[in-house]
């Protein structure tokens, strides 16, 4: 196997028994880069010969044997939805085409310092905006399982990165499911944390009260260890939450004996492809067997989840586009433009895709004076209710498995030409970011080749119970697990 | 025909908090452009805000000044529209539930009776940057800059009632200006400098005649900082409206701009082309809470206010009203009265050499009293040796232009430049027997029981001594010499 498709975990240990360098881990990765990017087109922008600068400073803290973090010397990339001082941040969008922050987003901060090497910025819907990477400014991304199809959106550059060892571990983001659809699609694991878990300074705001950051890595240990170092209260971010930093690590090896997990009943109707639906409850089986306890549960306000998050997300992505104007940054319409007035509408009707302006408009239109209580203030009731489902249902149980998607992995194309039925590719995520719970995408094996994703649903900031479920069911499915970090750790 | 006149202020201030609303950023007037900015208060995507807790300290002393109810939950909005000087494409605002809601500020009426005029809110928002033309206006330039040092600055904006007892004048306006700016200013929440645009006014204004019920339609004018500009923008509206009136038309419903070159307001924009806002509650803001304690900390910082000022300097002080009034139009003039109280004798005396002889050597110095190089204790130093007839009046005001030139005390300077009153008798008797030989009249006059001349007499020996005898003392010898 080759060093790139290898996990961070394993690779954490090897780097930590001298048996590798943090150097040849990333040729590695860049080798692989250089095989399938044209393909795959997972990366915006790659980073190679600062990455290779950063790797032999990794390895320069191994060789002076000074206790380093875990993350050192592991190769990330990172969804080019975040601030990188000095590295051009283009948000998949022609109007950020040329932008290049003056500073660091908090996440990114903390991974660097963690000693990682970063491989580039990854691929994205423009804006976030998107469930499969197809309406992105730079190109689509194929999806490294099988090109045919897209990888999910909308860090999907993320999830292709990691699925074909073109990373080791990568950032994404959320907002109504941008890291569990692609980590499924991907067959890679993901995690979106609680709202208010990472810090939001630095990313690029699509919808504020929903967009939060996570972690992709091939195992649910590579998430857990990612998510450690991301985490953490911010005072430039007043919306992230002042809550204990557990070690999610800790929470492996726990085992799900007892453990009730709930079957949300409104998850599994019409609408989802059977094939997914047998694979989800064969995992589900696999989970009863080894102990859990399943129970059936309602969230009867589930069928208002779509509609709901379709308005909050556009009306907060209306204003927080606003700043996309060709006045202090980014791309500037180059026509000869009589007044300011026209700079805004040239530059942002060439500046913007299809689907972030569709978005612009029907936010815009969300809160309008007289349409404001029929939509946006209607949202936010949904968005109570159905925050309320979930509360109700989780003092019944300790987690809650659902489909990722309602289908598998589509083709490139598919779904361009309709864009409601790409929103109803997010059905079975969107209500975590209007809930602010965290979730998870764990690969439970394909169909036809393709990848199906189970989806782990905890209490708000109870990542752990996540982490802990996810990690039972691959090492299940997988058998005794290979050397991991703990053991690397201990070293 | 006679009207009812009606008028109405929306007052945006700048607060003086060291750091601007949602940054680290300092408040600095006097920066060179974009030298006060980060990525937050220039709109840099994925910059996030955060909260300044002394511009909500400051929102709320304002509201507890104007007498408010204090919403102990309060929650920041986003105002959007698209203007170069506006980085993020919106203002972070306030919309539902401000810090501060229905509150009143009392006024001398015209009819010199009091008035109460409603408050309806005040809303804690930040300020946009600033549009630096080619030429005139944006429309009419090649070329306009920014800078953003004033974006995000903290900005309050009071906005009275036209329900709940409007204005009545031009005058009551003026008032009503200066006293909401008096008040600010006293509270240490703003310095409110008019020529800096501390202190920025949209007025409202609607007339009917006199005796009608209901409001007629109003303008708007926007963004004045100049009370002149004011007086003459609602003089020139109240003409306007009522020559509209007499002529059988209506008055629109607008927003208009006043025009500083020709004293003429003219349209800006109709009320059908008011601006969709779009106001809703900044996600990246969370719901502030104004616990007990803050609450109970603002209410104890909130200092006298003038009025009470005012009554407390009369009272306790014994000084005359007009003095009090100029004593405590600005609270910095207050307090150093307050100062040199304290060591001082003759408040009355100390109230007039304040109000007379320190302004005046202020004024033709273009000094504030923060900047006066006199300290309060050397002042009432001063008026005590005036009191006690140590030094006269006159050289008094010597010794005082000295203070103020040197910044030294005042003995330090009597006995510098020789001011020193004479203190040997046997040489003001000497003196005194010149005069007395060189004015018979008065001396005979004085003899005869009048005692007008001596005052006279006194005055000659100032001239000889050249105002360095004591007076009280050559008086003493006066009435020794002259009259036992």
């Amino acid at each position: 196997m080759e060093l790139c498709d290898r996990s961070a975990c394993e690779l954490a240990g090897m780097l930590r028994k001298r048996e590798i360098s943090s150097r040849e881990i990333t040729e590695s990765v860049f080798k692989r880069i250089d095989e399938k990017e044209e393909t795959i087109n997972a990366y915006i922008t790659t980073t190679r010969e600062t990455a290779l600068k950063q790797a032999d400073l990794a390895d320069k803290k191994f060789r002076n044997g000074k206790r380093t973090p875990l993350l050192n010397g592991i190769p990330i990339a990172i969804k080019d939805i975040l601030c990188t001082q000095g590295i051009r941040t283009t948000c998949g969008s022609n109007i950020l085409s040329n932008f290049i922050p003056t500073y660091t987003a908090t996440a990114v901060k903390k991974v660097l310092q963690a000693g990682a090497v970063l491989t580039g910025k990854t691929n994205m819907d423009e804006f976030a905006m998107g469930s499969s990477t197809e309406n992105s400014a730079f190109g689509s991304t194929r999806n490294p399982v099988n090109i045919e199809h897209v990888p999910g959106g909308s860090s999907g550059g993320s999830a292709a990165a990691v699925s074909g060892g073109e990373t080791i571990l990568a950032i994404g983001t959320d907002t109504g499911g941008s890291i569990r659809l692609p980590s499924a699609y991907c067959g890679v694991a993901g995690i979106k944390p609680t709202y208010g878990r990472v810090s939001r300074y630095g990313l690029i705001s699509y919808a504020s009260s929903l967009d939060q950051i996570g972690a992709l890595g091939r195992t649910t240990e590579d998430c857990a260890m990612l998510l450690n170092v991301i985490c953490g209260h911010d005072r430039l971010d007043s919306t992230s939450a002042q809550v204990k930093k557990p070690d999610f690590r800790r929470s492996f090896n726990k085992g799900i004996k007892g453990l009730k997990v709930g079957l949300p009943r409104e998850y599994f109707v019409e609408g989802i492809d059977t094939r997914v639906e047998d694979q989800i409850m064969k995992a589900v089986k696999v989970l009863g067997k080894n102990g859990a306890d399943i129970i059936d549960i309602s969230l009867p306000h589930t069928k208002y989840a779509i509609s709901a998050y379709y308005l909050i997300a556009t009306a907060e992505a209306s204003s927080n586009l606003a700043r996309y104007d060709g006045v202090k940054y980014g791309f500037r319409s180059n026509h000869d433009l009589p007044d300011s007035v026209r700079m805004y509408e040239e530059t942002r009707s060439e500046g913007f895709g299809k689907e972030v302006k569709r978005r612009i408009m029907l936010g815009t239109y969300a809160l309008s004076a007289g349409y404001y209580d029929a939509y946006y203030l209607k949202a936010q009731k949904a968005r109570t209710l159905i925050k309320e489902d979930f509360d109700k249902a989780f003092e019944k149980v300790d987690c809650m498995i659902t489909p990722v998607s309602p289908c598998l992995p589509f083709k490139l194309g598919e779904k361009m030409a309709d864009p409601l039925q790409m929103y109803l590719v997010d059905i079975y995520t969107v209500s975590l970011n209007l809930t602010g719970l965290p979730g998870m995408s764990v690969n439970c094996g394909t169909v036809d080749g393709l990848p199906v994703g189970l989806q782990i649903i905890g209490k708000a900031f109870d990542e752990e119970m996540v982490l802990r479920v996810g990690n039972a069911y691959e090492k299940i499915l997988k058998g005794p697990h290979r050397k991991d970090a703990k053991n690397a750790e201990k070293r | 025909m006679d009207y009812d006149i009606i008028i109405c202020f929306e007052t945006h201030v700048e607060l003086k908090t060291e750091t601007k609303l949602f940054c680290d950023c300092l408040v600095k007037y006097e920066a060179p452009p974009n030298s006060q900015i980060c990525p937050v208060c220039t709109g840099q995507p994925g910059a996030l805000p955060v909260l300044n807790k002394k511009a909500v300290e400051y929102a709320i002393r304002a509201g507890l000044a104007l007498n408010c109810t204090i919403n102990r939950e309060s929650r920041f909005a986003r105002k959007n529209y698209f203007y170069p000087d506006l980085p993020k494409g919106y203002q972070i605002s306030q919309f539902e539930r401000p810090f501060c809601e229905d509150g009143y500020l009392e006024i001398t009426g015209d009819d010199g009776k009091p008035y109460v005029v409603g408050i309806k809110r005040i809303h804690l928002e930040e300020d946009a940057g600033k549009l630096v033309h080619s030429s005139g206006s944006l429309e009419a330039s090649e070329y306009s800059l920014v800078d953003y040092n004033r974006s995000s600055v903290p900005l309050l904006e009071i906005v009275a009632d036209h329900e709940r007892n409007p204005l009545r004048s031009v005058k009551e306006a003026r008032t009503y200006l200066e006293k909401l700016r008096q008040i600010l200013k006293y509270i240490e929440i703003s310095d409110c400098m008019l020529e800096k645009g501390q202190f920025r006014c949209d007025v409202n204004i609607s007339i009917r005649p006199k005796g009608s019920k209901g409001l007629g339609n109003r303008a708007e004018i926007k963004n004045m900082a100049s009370f002149k500009f004011i007086t003459d923008a609602l003089e020139y509206e109240i003409k306007r409206q009522s020559e509209l009136i007499e002529s059988g038309s209506r008055v629109s419903q607008e927003t208009r701009l006043f025009d500083e070159e020709k004293r003429v307001t003219r349209p800006m924009r109709s009320k059908e082309d008011a601006p969709d806002y779009r106001y809703f509650p900044d996600p990246d803001l969370i719901e502030v809470e104004i616990d007990r304690d803050f609450l109970q900390g603002i209410e104890d910082s909130v200092p006298e206010l003038p009025d009470q000022k005012l009554d407390h300097l009369i009272k306790h002080f014994g000084i005359p009203r007009h003095d009090a009034i100029v004593l405590t139009r600005e609270k910095k003039v207050s307090d150093f009265f307050e100062k040199c109280a304290l060591h001082c004798n003759d408040r009355r005396r100390l109230s007039h050499w304040i109000t007379k002889d320190l302004f005046k050597l202020l004024n033709d110095s273009s000094l504030t009293i923060e900047e006066c190089p006199i300290r309060p204790k050397d002042f009432s130093r001063l008026i005590n040796l005036t009191d006690r007839g140590d030094i006269t009046d006159s050289i008094g005001r010597t010794v005082l232009y000295e203070m103020f030139r040197t910044g030294k005390n005042p003995e330090t300077i009597i006995e510098a430049k020789g001011l020193k009153p004479i203190q040997d008798v046997d040489l003001l008797d000497k003196i005194l027997d010149e005069v007395i030989g060189e004015n018979p009249d008065a001396v005979s006059k004085i003899k005869q029981g009048i005692t007008k001349p001596i005052d006279f007499l006194v005055g000659q020996v100032m001239k000889k001594t050249r105002g360095k005898a004591p007076a009280k003392k050559v008086r003493e010898l006066v009435h020794k010499k002259l009259l036992k």
